[in-house]
């Protein structure tokens, strides 16, 4: 037994590891386990969609190998621990991107699927699921289920955004998009308020590629932040920023963020960048990923970690929740300058339990402070649950069973697609087993 | 088509040799020749190849690794289609130093596949250097060759044999076109060692070292500690008075 953290490091339990290097043993790994398992990628997830305290956790890293591409259709087929950055580095220099990533490239696809990750681009390109055509699945029983969006698409239906509890994903075929280069052409608005967030939001839909803002959380219900949105474009023979590799060195002893460094920290955000508004070529690295600049970010909040609170409402209900929510958040002094805002395009994902739907999405993270902590999100999980709104279980290690259930209406079709043999801390939690 | 590089990895299926292959192809198309001792693992690998670098040719080879006469047949094979830029030998595996000191057959087949083997290799491609004038051999060798440590000296003295014999190597052609390298990683993040990571084990990302041997080996260095910072680390510990390095637990 080894102690494995997920991303918020909340919790160190014990897992029995086991890593699965060569796909022809996956079935066998999987067979010896005398405990339920689950798969485990870059264990990106914030809470315990990834953990399975006291059981099994088999690690995917190992199966990283790419099996074909097809230059005809940008079709990749390649094994389910394949990091999206493998893919981003080598793809983009020969025409072909990711049409849907993370706001980290450092996962695995087996991970992006289980998600059903989205990305700023989901007005026009949707989940990572929707490029999926198709996937393998192992199941503990040893069956292998081949699926795709036009075969054994009630299996791929559940696997797509299915947490990993429907089996094994051990290799998938992604379709690619074509792209003219690593460069996009963006634009940073400042706004002071929601409705100029909407507006903006709404305005840019037809005509940007890729949308979403930073929100200042300590702003209380009016919301100001910055509106940013991206296009691709081509610029020949402009040379690639060097990464910049830092690392964020310790764990602090208490974190370094807190009620007084987010306030004063926000304002000069805010202000520094409001000035800077404007028109700007970027990279797609720190467009994309601007976080995964500095690695291990997630020790700033020290050794109690840190969770993510990410819920998606309706348009209609989407203003006055927010704005509840934002006051909610400022009268608490809780929270973190990572704080975003963004409206989902009007098009519903393909998986089951996958979570973006139609509405406006907003994502904050917390540092866990206990008590006060579960206070403000019982205050948060009332306004979603007025609003019909849910949360993204791969951020969460803490929401009710009951806001999961009317947030998931399809979960009663999922679980008959759920693999006996599998369960991790988040299936306990919300599906009992 | 005679321009390309030709590369030959033995011991194919190492991460850290897989992951110099990705970066040698990704730069330019080469021939590549994969050994190793079982072919549909070397398969996986070389499809892998395939769909990183298309117009790069690679070839797969099965050969056993402990025998001399497998070993010249395999490398004579290799070089009957043309003179050997690159011989990256990388093979080797991690063995459990209380299973060394349980039972001398582990004991042996560390030291064989760990130390012997890679030497022959070496060997048989020096020999063939020779007569072409040119090449370049590069021997994965390790950390723990630098010194004894209670830890893990069988593996330790194994990759000590590949650090005397490189250096003789280095001194046969000193003044001539082949080369010899010695790289000595530390500890990697690979299938090898997962176990350790998540003990809480640091170590370094297998792209990182990768990165590290193959400009290291285009700047033609003799030693390549990999991550670098291996060569102030080893430095010490060679240096530490034994009364000092006797109380370590390391």
């Amino acid at each position: 037994m080894m102690p494995v953290r997920s991303w918020g490091r909340l919790s160190a339990e014990p897992h029995q590891v086991t890593f699965l290097n060569d796909p022809s043993r996956v079935s066998a790994h999987m067979a010896a386990s005398a405990l339920p398992g689950i798969a485990h990628g870059m264990g990106r997830s914030y809470g315990d969609v990834c953990l399975n305290p006291h059981g099994a956790l088999w690690v995917t890293t190992g199966l990283d190998h790419l099996i074909a591409f097809d230059e005809e259709t940008g079709v990749l087929t390649c094994e389910a621990g394949v990091l999206l950055k493998d893919i981003q580095r080598l793809m983009i220099p020969r025409g072909w991107i990711l049409p849907v990533t993370p706001g980290t490239q450092l996962a695995t696809v087996g991970g992006a699927i289980a998600n059903d990750v989205h990305s700023k681009n989901h007005h026009a390109l949707g989940t990572f699921g929707d490029h999926v055509a198709g996937l393998t699945l192992l199941r503990t029983d040893g069956t292998e289920i081949q699926c795709g969006p036009d075969h054994q698409a009630d299996w791929f239906a559940a696997t797509v955004g299915g947490l990993g509890l429907t089996g094994v994903i051990v290799k998938a075929d992604i379709r690619l998009r074509r792209v003219s280069g690593p460069w996009l052409e963006t634009e940073t608005i400042a706004y002071h308020n929601l409705d100029a967030f909407f507006a903006l939001a709404d305005g840019s839909e037809a005509g940007w590629e890729h949308t979403v803002s930073w929100i200042d959380c300590m702003s209380g219900a009016r919301g100001r932040g910055l509106f940013m949105r991206g296009n691709p474009v081509s610029i020949a023979h402009r040379p690639s920023p060097t990464p910049r590799k830092r690392a964020m060195p310790v764990e602090p002893p208490v974190s370094l963020v807190n009620g007084l460094s987010l306030r004063a920290f926000n304002t000069a955000y805010y202000n520094l960048k409001r000035w800077q508004a404007g028109w700007a070529l970027t990279h797609y690295e720190p467009f994309f990923y601007p976080l995964d600049g500095l690695l291990d970010w997630n020790r700033m909040y020290g050794p109690k970690g840190f969770y993510q609170y990410q819920c998606v409402v309706s348009r209609a209900a989407g203003k006055d929740a927010v704005s509840a929510m934002l006051r909610e958040i400022a009268r608490s002094g809780e929270g973190s300058f990572l704080a975003v805002l963004k409206t989902f395009g009007n098009r519903e994902a393909p998986g089951l339990l996958s979570f973006a739907r139609p509405g406006v999405t907003l994502a904050l993270d917390f540092p866990n402070n206990g008590e006060a902590t579960h206070r403000l999100f019982a205050r948060l999980d009332a306004i979603v649950r007025e609003a019909g709104g849910r949360l993204y279980p791969a951020k969460d290690a803490r929401m009710p069973k009951d806001l999961f259930e009317r947030g998931y209406p399809r979960l009663g079709d999922f679980l008959k697609f759920r693999d006996p043999g599998i369960s991790s801390g988040l299936s306990r939690r919300l599906m009992g087993s | 088509m005679t321009n390309r590089k030709k590369i030959v990895i033995i011991g194919a299926t190492s991460a850290i040799a897989e992951h110099c292959a990705r970066l040698w192809l990704v730069k330019e198309a080469a021939d590549i020749v994969l050994v190793g001792r079982e072919r549909p693992r070397i398969e996986r690998v070389a499809t892998d190849l395939k769909v990183r670098s298309p117009q790069s040719a690679i070839t797969v080879m099965e050969s056993g690794f402990l025998e001399p006469d497998a070993i010249l047949k395999t490398v004579t094979d290799i070089v009957a289609s043309g003179p050997v830029d690159i011989a990256l030998i990388a093979h080797g595996s991690l063995p459990e130093q209380a299973e060394c000191q349980a039972n001398l057959e582990t004991c042996r087949a560390a030291l064989d596949v760990n130390g012997v083997s890679p030497v022959l290799f070496a060997e048989a491609f020096a020999q063939a250097m020779e007569k072409a004038g040119r090449g370049t051999i590069a021997v994965i060798g390790s950390v723990a060759g630098d010194r004894g440590r209670r830890s893990n000296y069988v593996y330790g003295a194994a990759k000590g044999l590949v650090t005397r014999y490189v250096q003789g190597l280095q001194h046969r052609f000193a003044g001539k076109a082949v080369k010899a390298v010695l790289i000595k990683p530390g500890p990697t993040d690979t299938p090898m060692t997962a176990h350790l990571k998540f003990n809480g084990a640091k170590l370094a990302p297998v792209d990182d070292v990768a990165r590290q041997i193959v400009d290291g080996i285009a700047a033609g260095k003799p030693v390549i500690y990999a991550p670098g910072k291996w060569w102030l680390i080893m430095m010490i510990i060679r240096h530490l008075p034994a009364f000092i390095f006797n109380k370590m637990n390391i």
